[in-house]
């Protein structure tokens, strides 16, 4: 294990004296995601020295670990069991930490099927901005004790607090994928193909759409993708491992491009027509955009599908990057802020300008 | 105080006639829910047609300061919607309509009064179905199940209400209506849509409700096996997990529960095991074929005295029937029966039930233990007589005792039952004071006026206190012998 220590104590005293003086902190972990959400000033604090594995029983199916440890590390003691992080989280261009993985609510290509960091996330132990460390949820699956505060994280951008633990559903890996091309073809065709594979139950774990191309990875047998070639007249190809790691963490040429690049979560059967290339993952239920369009637009036209639209990354970080909420729901959210973080503390502004 | 006759006039005037219960020979039905042993009489009955009309309830209630509860089928097992004596019981029950079935995106808006098994009845024709399956779903309805953030015996595979929920549509106390999560697998803005799921109707009302639908599996296929030694069954269920097998279900019966179901529904159960389990595996056909192979392997390595597996689906269905009904089957052998619902890590399940034996011998009353094994989830039924003086308390007093063992071995005391007013106490061993005043502060966010179910879930801190003062005996604390988690 590349490090095992706990640093509640010298983080805690950090918290104190930030909220005695009002001083903003700038959580930091292994910076991957430092170019996702919004400019947050203050002090950085590093949270990566708060690491290990605390406890991890395979037969449980939960993990948990301080949330400075290495996504690897912990990604390295579950592929040892068979077992993985559901959610596959992305890494990007360097390492990640849990906390940040979680704190992002960021999720990879198996989303629709293995889950979201918030439906793993069992419970954490939380550092907040009185310096109170307090436990929500817990490390069993099932648990409805109280309001479900530790959910509540997943996705903050550690706007409220510090993740000093977290525990995490795991699930076993499945023993074989295989990767699928689709009928090179228009989405409009496509998508109809997709949908009735799900609908028959193919077990899909991701799926990738660009242009004329479209490939699935599927988890089954050797024996039933066989059969589901033969179903569906598809071809099957080497397993591109490789390719569906770098979808996850976005080291595609698509990209790479300039120009801001739009996350827009959609209803997968959601018609989206624009003259720009759009890269379609989950299915239909997220597709990437570049495009120089004033943000009121395409917030607007996913607005009408029902979903919302991120600016992902080369936009302006003092500006709104996240979807903006109708304002009660803006309200209550600052309401949360001020129940956990009243001195406004920790990250201020990285999430929405105003908390 | 507010009193009955002038309220219901007030309430007469922007509802129909139909729609406002205030004598009181037509409250008696709703004084409770499915947890009879606590009664009150709500002030007034609501059972409103629509969204509009809760808004104007709730605008109501908030200008006046009327407490407000919420209830759905009155299935819940917690005291959740016992009714307020000085406030309106809001029944959602003609909230009814399944608004769409979404074949293309594979969703159903429906609202909170639809009952949880007619979406999968409705989603059928489409080849879908609404994965969340708890014991009532005949009857509970799905706005309840939001409220409690309802299990079943799917969930190790297909999750919670929680991951089965994409968006809801609340009306705050205020009267306010908003929208949460989205028609998309994420929503923007800090989780409120996860907040809002089992939170016991602290927080806002649920007026719709979009749910994901998933496609019906081609195959379900259950075994059966026993056991004479109730451990070596829960290495059984670690040793599948452990081989990479998700089952879509995984459920265990202690020796008491199993003769009772047997009993009742015939199941077939064989009656002098210590314990079985069910272990159910879906898919399509050929893959169930080999993954039950592999199961009735790993059972019978495990130290199985007899593995079964069902020889056609009307087998299949009368081994899920026993433990579907194992709670009305240990209803028919004791005048009353106390539900607890505690979770626990799976590898403490042997020592869990040695103590809750002892328990049982240390207060005289029967035990009969169901278990969602797959996901930890223990319903210990403590078996009484409430018409004999003083046994409710004896019982009560040992759920309580087996809520705090819960706990002590890093479990928690509910595990898809919901606090309610039953498990209030349990709260404070839970849950340090730091924990509960946040929990209060976030009530305060939503509902500044503690207007909505009041009294339930999370309990002050003076009620912790006095608790406190009960149970540490001689300054001990309850079992002393185990690690605190």
């Amino acid at each position: 294990m590349s490090n095992d220590r706990d640093c509640s104590e010298s983080l805690c005293t950090a918290v104190l004296d930030a909220a005695r003086d009002s001083r903003p902190l700038k959580l930091l972990g292994h910076g991957s995601k430092a170019f996702y959400g919004r400019e947050s000033v203050g002090k950085p604090l590093s949270l990566t020295e708060h690491s290990g594995i605390i406890s991890y029983a395979p037969t449980e199916l939960v993990i948990t670990a301080r949330g400075g440890t290495p996504l690897e590390e912990i990604e390295q003691a579950l592929s040892e069991k068979g077992q993985m992080l559901p959610f596959e989280p992305p890494h990007f261009a360097a390492k990640g930490t849990i906390g940040g993985a979680i704190a992002s609510g960021l999720s990879g290509p198996r989303r629709p099927w293995g889950g979201s960091p918030r439906d793993l996330l069992l419970g954490v132990k939380l550092l907040d901005g009185r310096g109170q460390i307090l436990r929500f949820g817990g490390q069993v699956m099932k648990n409805v004790a109280g309001y479900d505060l530790s959910r509540l994280m997943a996705g903050a951008m550690g706007t409220l607090g510090i993740l000093l633990e977290v525990s995490i559903k795991v699930l076993p890996k499945p023993p074989q994928e295989h990767t699928l091309m689709l009928p090179a073809g228009d989405w409009s065709v496509t998508r109809p193909l997709l949908h009735k594979m799900l609908i028959e139950g193919i077990p899909v774990t991701a799926s990738y759409s660009l242009g004329e191309e479209h490939k699935l990875r599927l988890a089954c047998s050797q024996a039933r993708l066989k059969q589901i070639q033969q179903d569906y007249g598809v071809e099957s190809v080497e397993h591109q491992v490789d390719f569906w790691q770098a979808l996850r963490d976005q080291q595609l040429d698509f990209f790479q491009q300039q120009g801001p690049l739009w996350r827009l979560s959609i209803p997968a059967a959601a018609n989206i027509d624009l003259k720009e290339p759009i890269l379609c993952e989950w299915t239909g239920g997220l597709r990437w955009l570049v495009s120089e369009r004033p943000a009121s637009e395409i917030r607007s036209m996913v607005e009408k599908t029902r979903g919302h639209a991120i600016l992902f990354r080369n936009g302006d970080p003092a500006g709104e990057v996240f979807h903006p909420l109708q304002p009660r729901l803006a309200e209550m959210q600052k309401g949360l802020k001020q129940v956990f973080d009243p001195e406004g503390i920790f990250n201020p502004g990285r999430h929405y300008p105003d908390y | 105080m507010h009193d009955r006759l002038t309220l219901a006039g007030e309430f007469r005037k922007m509802l129909p006639e139909e729609c406002v219960i205030f004598r009181e020979e037509e409250l008696i039905p709703y004084e409770c829910d499915g947890l009879s042993a606590y009664r009150k009489v709500p002030l007034i009955v609501l059972l409103p047609y629509n969204a509009e009309q809760v808004e104007e309830i709730l605008k109501f209630c908030h200008q006046r300061e009327i407490p407000v509860v919420a209830r759905g089928s009155g299935t819940g097992l917690s005291g959740g919607a016992l009714p307020h004596e000085q406030g309106v019981l809001l029944s959602l029950a003609r909230l009814n309509r399944i608004l769409q079935i979404d074949r293309e995106n594979m969703q159903a808006r429906v609202q909170p009064g639809v009952r949880n098994l007619a979406v999968s009845e409705a989603a059928k024709p489409q080849g879908l179905y609404y994965a969340p399956d708890p014991s009532s779903q005949i009857a509970c309805s799905i706005g309840g199940n939001v409220a409690e953030n309802a299990g079943g015996v799917h969930c190790l595979k297909y999750g919670l209400t929680l991951h089965n929920v994409l968006q809801l549509t609340i009306i705050t106390m205020d009267g306010e209506r908003l929208t949460l999560g989205a028609g998309s697998l994420d929503a923007p803005g800090l989780d409120l849509l996860a907040l809002f799921t089992g939170s016991e109707g602290m927080l806002g009302v649920v007026v719709e409700v979009l749910v994901k639908l998933l496609p019906i599996p081609e195959r379900q296929q259950v075994v059966l096996a026993a056991f004479d030694d109730i451990e070596t069954a829960g290495n059984a269920v670690a040793e599948i997990i452990a081989k990479g097998i998700l089952p879509a279900g995984l459920e265990m019966m202690d020796n008491l529960s199993i003769r009772a179901s047997e009993d009742f529904v015939h199941a077939g159960y064989p009656t002098d095991a210590a314990a079985i389990l069910l272990c159910e595996v879906d898919g399509v056909d050929a893959e169930v074929s080999e993954e039950i192979w592999r199961v009735r392997e790993i059972l019978q390595q495990s130290g199985a005295i007899e593995v079964r597996t069902a020889s056609d689906e009307q087998e299949r269905i009368k081994f899920w029937a026993g433990r579907k009904n194992a709670f009305p089957a240990v209803g028919r052998i004791s005048p009353d029966y106390y539900c607890m619902d505690g979770t626990i890590p799976r590898h403490q399940l042997g020592k869990v039930l040695k103590m809750i034996g002892e328990m049982s011998t240390r207060y005289g009353l029967r035990c009969a233990n169901v278990f969602h094994a797959g996901d930890g989830n223990l319903h210990p039924l403590i078996l009484y007589d409430a018409n004999n003086p003083g046994e409710l308390e004896q019982a009560e007093a040992f759920g309580g005792e087996i809520l705090e063992l819960c706990v002590a071995v890093g479990g928690t005391i509910t595990g898809e039952h919901g606090v309610g007013l039953e498990k209030i106490n349990q709260m404070c061993a839970q849950f340090k004071d730091e924990e509960l005043e946040t929990f209060h502060a976030v009530k305060k966010v939503f509902d500044p006026h503690t207007l909505l179910n009041p009294g339930k879930a999370i309990p002050t801190l003076n009620r912790c206190a006095e608790f406190g003062a009960m149970h540490v005996h001689a300054g001990k604390l309850r079992f002393p012998e185990l690690e605190r988690f």
